[in-house]
């Protein structure tokens, strides 16, 4: 009798195919369709010859990649800020999620997380001009540093400055956003065990260190899983816009690399060669990542 | 119970308001910056609060007509793109939501796949450019329809809702659009919400599609448009040859400061609802089957 209540015939199921069919062909479209560009990176592309009667050149365009120092400048660029988010913006996130979880006034914790969520939502270009209007050469930072010690930083563009100000703008963006995984995980802890704790004459650290931390270990393995995966992407936004010609040295990602090789230079074989490297390195790093989610017995990514 | 305050609240709560202020006072710094006159926050000689009030960077940029087109601009895509996404995104969702349909398995798993591997930014480019799409909204529209993120969140939404619920009206003899239309829809409200506001947000923060796909100036929204704003006074930025150059010419700190403001101040309005739904949505987007 259920059964016969369900769809299952043609006539039945259009309705449900034709629902599908635009998001089908969006997908098909925008996704799957640039894929079959990626066949330019075993090509030398003529724009006069087209995609298809573009002479193939093998492996020629990687070869000249992995020759030249470029693919290591990239490669440590990319893991670098990667790298510093992880050890930094990721356990500040944590710290954060700890504190606003220790807060037992209400209010008080709705309201900063109010404040603290709110940057999350502004566009990457919105947090540059508010970076300039800080950081840059007649920036409020660098008024006081005149008076205070007449001196003055090239935070803008100078290479050593890159980096910390970039981990800061995610933190200062992100890190408030990236507390309700945490607070959800940490919304699940049984109370009856702090209870028991307190009982126990356990102290709050402690009970943060027992309780807490366990509790929500496995989000925390399960994130840092998913952030050691996307080591190869970068924040492209972030980068495109503070990056100059004067930290090019430590800002050039593989992401901003595609962008001047392929849209300014309009080198597409090259810069596709570049990006195709990137995407099939970060797949495996994905793939890796979940496969040491499962292995350390957690549900995995997907 | 009583709540008594020992060391530990206290530490915690001072942690708490230092980041709090960290989050709040650029923001106070730069609605000062924008309602004094150029030549006090050169000298800077406030911080938080201006010595002397002027509208003047207000009624300049609302009076500057690159700015005004670029908002246009930025109303336009953001009202066409959240109009797609939502139905692209919800029609899609929802026959994926019915286990009866044959494909189903084999269409998540095409729209799975692109969460762990694309194109990248170049065959993008290519097929943007081959679909005649340059200089149009829709180049900056219809890539970012939809993803694959969103299909998974609004499918979970719909499998959480009972399946009597189509059948019965299955049963009164209502076609498959109407009961999408009168009967799941109007349950939906919460996460179309949510969707409605993620995407008016997304589609209003859009930069980086408007940079590459819009050549022609006259159509950028304000993103782009604020970033040439705000590059130029940091001077040894290479210099772009700029959109307008008796915008360039008014520059003060005032004025960029007001476009940035006037830049965010959508997201600000929308945030208290977003607020009221984004911890769910949020959420919404663990859920496995």
């Amino acid at each position: 009798m259920q059964r016969a209540l369900r769809p299952k015939r043609f006539h039945q199921l259009w309705p449900f195919y034709l629902l599908a069919a635009p998001g089908i062909l969006y997908f098909l479209t925008f996704h799957y369709i640039p894929m079959t560009g990626l066949i330019l990176a075993f090509k030398e592309y003529s724009p006069f010859k087209g995609m298809m009667d573009s002479p193939w050149v093998g492996l020629d365009n990687f070869r000249q990649f992995f020759g030249t120092s470029d693919f290591y400048m990239l490669l440590k660029n990319t893991l670098l800020i990667s790298l510093l988010n992880l050890i930094i913006y990721f356990p500040f996130t944590i710290l954060l999620s700890l504190l606003l979880n220790e807060v037992r006034l209400k209010v008080f914790k709705r309201v900063s997380q109010t404040i603290v969520y709110l940057p999350h939502f502004l566009s990457w270009v919105v947090i540059y001009g508010i970076t300039i209007s800080f950081f840059g050469p007649s920036g409020v930072i660098n008024h006081y540093l005149g008076q205070w010690f007449d001196g003055s930083a090239n935070f803008l563009v100078s290479n050593e400055w890159f980096r910390p100000l970039v981990i800061f703008q995610s933190i200062w963006k992100d890190a408030g956003w990236g507390t309700i995984i945490f607070l959800a995980a940490l919304a699940g802890i049984n109370p009856e065990q702090y209870e028991a704790a307190k009982v126990d004459g356990a102290s709050r650290l402690q009970s943060i260190w027992h309780i807490t931390l366990p509790g929500i270990k496995g989000t925390i393995v399960i994130l840092l899983l998913l952030r050691l995966g996307s080591s190869m992407d970068s924040n492209f936004m972030q980068i495109f816009l503070m990056t100059n010609s004067l930290n090019l040295d430590v800002s050039n990602v593989f992401d901003l690399f595609v962008y001047h090789v392929g849209l300014e230079q309009f080198n597409y074989s090259f810069a596709i060669t570049v990006g195709m490297f990137k995407s099939v390195a970060s797949l495996i790093l994905v793939l890796g990542a979940n496969y040491a989610a499962k292995l350390l017995g957690e549900e995995g990514i997907f | 119970m009583k709540l008594k305050a020992t060391w530990f609240d206290t530490i915690i709560v001072v942690m708490i308001c230092l980041i709090s202020l960290l989050v709040i006072l650029p923001f106070l710094y730069i609605i000062a910056v924008s309602f004094s006159p150029p030549g006090d926050s050169m000298a800077g000689n406030f911080f938080i609060w201006p010595k002397h009030w002027t509208l003047d960077a207000y009624s300049y940029l609302l009076n500057a007509n690159t700015f005004l087109t670029s908002v246009k601009n930025s109303v336009i895509i953001t009202a066409m793109g959240t109009v797609l996404s939502l139905f692209v995104s919800i029609t899609l969702a929802y026959a994926l939501s019915k286990k009866f349909l044959p494909g189903r398995r084999i269409m998540l798993l095409v729209i799975f796949f692109t969460m762990i591997f694309h194109g990248g930014m170049i065959p993008n480019y290519l097929v943007v450019k081959n679909l005649g799409l340059i200089d149009s909204y829709w180049a900056v529209v219809l890539p970012a329809a939809s993803s694959a993120f969103n299909i998974m969140v609004i499918r979970s939404f719909f499998q959480s809702l009972p399946e009597s619920l189509d059948e019965a009206a299955r049963i009164d003899g209502a076609g498959e659009f109407r009961i999408l239309y009168s009967i799941v829809l109007p349950l939906s409200k919460p996460i179309i919400a949510t969707f409605t506001l993620f995407f008016m947000v997304q589609f209003w923060n859009e930069f980086f599609s408007a940079v590459i796909y819009l050549n022609d100036t006259s159509r950028w929204p304000i993103q782009p448009l604020l970033r040439q704003m705000v590059a130029i006074s940091a001077s040894n930025i290479s210099a772009e040859a700029a959109v307008d150059a008796s915008l360039a010419a008014n520059l003060g700190p005032n004025v960029q400061n007001a476009a940035i403001l006037l830049a965010m101040l959508p997201i600000v309005i929308v945030y208290p609802f977003l607020q009221k739904y984004f911890a769910k949505g949020a959420m919404l987007g663990s859920i496995k089957e």
